[in-house]
């Protein structure tokens, strides 16, 4: 545990090291920020039948804003090892190929919580400001913010496989993009074609991120989706061990 | 401390270590030797538990590198051929991680760190970044890090390399005080280095031991083929020669330059030095003499003739 400690605070600190992650950071703040602002301004022109959570967490800037980070978060973390021959002294040191994988998974989550850390303030800003409720519900936020952990970290979990694919950070990127966009896009399918049969368009609404968090934005609780993420998660990153160690044995 | 039966590593259709077998006992100080592409790096490797070994077994300190591969690693430092650092952190920031890893805390991590600092002359960089460092200074961070948990065996692929000449004289003299502590295995292609420094040369080539022995011994073998030079003021060669000749364990005795100074080359039998009976020759003779000598081997001569033995 001490090891894992060890590993961990290094690369979360890795993080908050490159001037690239506050750049990051930066920008992730602008655009939610400027989601909130426009969702807040849309509600001003009338009434609605969302609550300002809902509406935050289901359009296309929140979208935009949530798959993009993905790839940046995670390309580094493997391939840079590789690049730089560094994995040779890490893994001659008496560390298990599990706790380096495992630091190197929830270092990224870290980060990922850290980024989303601003959006929460301002919900708390504008209650404590306009003295409206944001949410008609707790379990809005609750709903809205499991969501948004659950789907981080199974993309996560698929840019920690991209990462452990290759040495070079920039096709880890574009690797876990392609991937988690595709994952993403899926959840238009019904709306490309609304003449599927029933059962199809059940099937994919049951795999559809943008689906799930509409769901649990309005605080409707379901395990489901809840299982299916973790175990995708657990899956990727039983993938990921799997390929660390044959790239290791193999090179 | 390190046991080593078969080993073999196969690249793709490659090998590279073929079916290798030594021991080193502890406290040896022992020179890994062998031309570019000889299987050097990948034999350590695989000690150091980094490459799983395609065949055969490996021992270090009484753990399989394989199968007890973390206790094997808690008693090994190994210093990569690269000296792969991150450059991203400063020099006693990385020393403090890497000392962690190992599992070396609290106040002994501050002893140990102060006296590795030290003993590698890295005071003066302590607060630089890894990245802006030298590659004299890297290679002395590699080293240090080596050391850190203070390890049975170090494992140090070519740690000279890219240092200056008073730098590799206090890695020298460095490796040879901790031989007293650690079983050290080193590769290197600083041949006079390893005569100062080792107990014992292993020789490789593609990926086979060709030889292991002391230094001295492996001199030996090949000093019975040294000639003798002999040059003085002798007026008359011929008979000279035929004089020579008659002495116990000389070989044959060729002129090879005349003059007011004649010079002979004379081959001695293998494992004889007859310079002795050649002096007294001379002296009886009233010959003066200028050059009596026999060619130094060294471990230069050795390496080639059994790497190369075409050109030796
Ligand atoms: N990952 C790899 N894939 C294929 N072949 C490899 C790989 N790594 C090393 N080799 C080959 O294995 C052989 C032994 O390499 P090794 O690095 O052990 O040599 P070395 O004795 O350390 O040489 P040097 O003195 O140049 O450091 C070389 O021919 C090398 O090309
Ligand atoms: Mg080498």
């Amino acid at each position: 545990m001490r090891k894992f400690y060890t590993l961990w605070s290094r690369e979360v600190a890795v993080y908050f090291r490159s001037p690239a992650a506050y750049v990051i950071l930066f920008f992730f703040l602008l655009l939610t920020g400027f989601n909130f602002w426009s969702v807040v301004n849309a509600l001003n022109r009338g009434p609605s039948q969302v609550s300002l959570v809902e509406a935050y967490f289901n359009n296309y800037f929140f979208w935009f804003g949530f798959v993009l980070p993905f790839p940046l978060i995670t390309m580094r973390l493997f391939a840079e090892e590789y690049k730089l021959g560094t994995i040779e002294s890490l893994m001659t040191a008496p560390v298990r190929d599990m706790q380096v994988l495992l630091a190197k998974y929830f270092s990224a989550v870290f980060f990922y919580l850290v980024l989303w850390l601003p959006s929460f303030l301002y919900f708390v800003v504008f209650q404590w400001q306009t003295r409206l409720q944001a949410a008609t519900a707790v379990g809005s936020y609750l709903g809205a913010y499991a969501m948004l952990i659950l789907i981080g970290l199974f993309f996560l979990s698929i840019g920690c496989l991209a990462s452990a694919l290759t040495r070079n950070q920039v096709v880890a990127a574009i690797i876990s993009f392609v991937v988690i966009a595709v994952i993403y896009s899926w959840s238009f399918l019904t709306r490309l074609f609304p003449n599927v049969s029933s059962a199809l368009q059940d099937l994919t609404n049951y795999f559809s991120a943008v689906q799930h968090m509409a769901q649990f934005s309005q605080g409707l609780f379901d395990t489901r989706p809840v299982v299916f993420y973790l175990s995708m998660t657990v899956m990727m990153l039983f993938f990921t061990f799997q390929v660390f160690q044959y790239r290791r044995w193999k090179v | 401390m390190i046991k080593v039966e078969n080993l073999t590593k196969r690249y793709a259709g490659f090998t590279a270590v073929d079916g290798v077998s030594f021991e080193v006992g502890k406290g040896e100080i022992v020179g890994f030797l062998g031309p570019n592409g000889a299987g050097k790096s990948t034999t350590m490797r695989m000690l150091s538990c980094y490459l799983p070994p395609t065949s055969g077994r490996a021992e270090v300190a009484g753990f399989d590198v394989f199968k007890e591969s973390l206790k094997a690693r808690e008693r090994i430092g190994y210093m990569p051929e690269s000296v792969p650092l991150y450059n991203d952190m400063r020099v006693c920031e990385y020393l403090r991680y890497r000392a962690a890893l190992k599992g070396v805390r609290g106040r002994r991590m501050k002893e140990r760190i102060g006296d590795v600092v030290e003993l590698c002359g890295l005071k003066d960089v302590e607060r630089k970044l890894v990245g802006n460092l030298s590659k004299g200074y890297r290679q002395r961070v590699g080293l240090a890090d080596a050391m850190v948990h203070e390890p049975d065996l170090l494992i140090l692929d070519e740690p000279t390399i890219g240092l200056d000449p008073n730098q590799i004289r206090q890695v020298r003299e460095l490796i040879k005080n901790l031989g007293r502590h650690h079983t050290i295995l080193i590769s290197t292609h600083i041949l006079p280095e390893v005569e100062m420094t080792c107990s014992r040369v292993i020789i490789i080539n593609r990926g086979k031991i060709q030889v292991s022995d002391a230094p001295e011994n492996l001199r030996a073998r090949l000093q019975a083929t040294g000639d003798i030079r002999l040059e003085g003021r002798i007026g008359d060669a011929e008979r000279a020669a035929k004089e020579l000749e008659a002495i116990e364990g000389v070989k044959a005795v060729t002129v090879v330059g005349e003059g007011e100074w004649t010079a002979f080359s004379i081959s001695a039998a293998p494992g004889t030095d007859p310079r002795e009976q050649i002096h007294a020759l001379a002296v009886k003779n009233g010959w003066p003499l200028r050059e009596l000598s026999r060619d130094r081997v060294t471990l230069e001569d050795v390496f080639t003739e059994i790497t190369h033995p075409e050109e030796a």
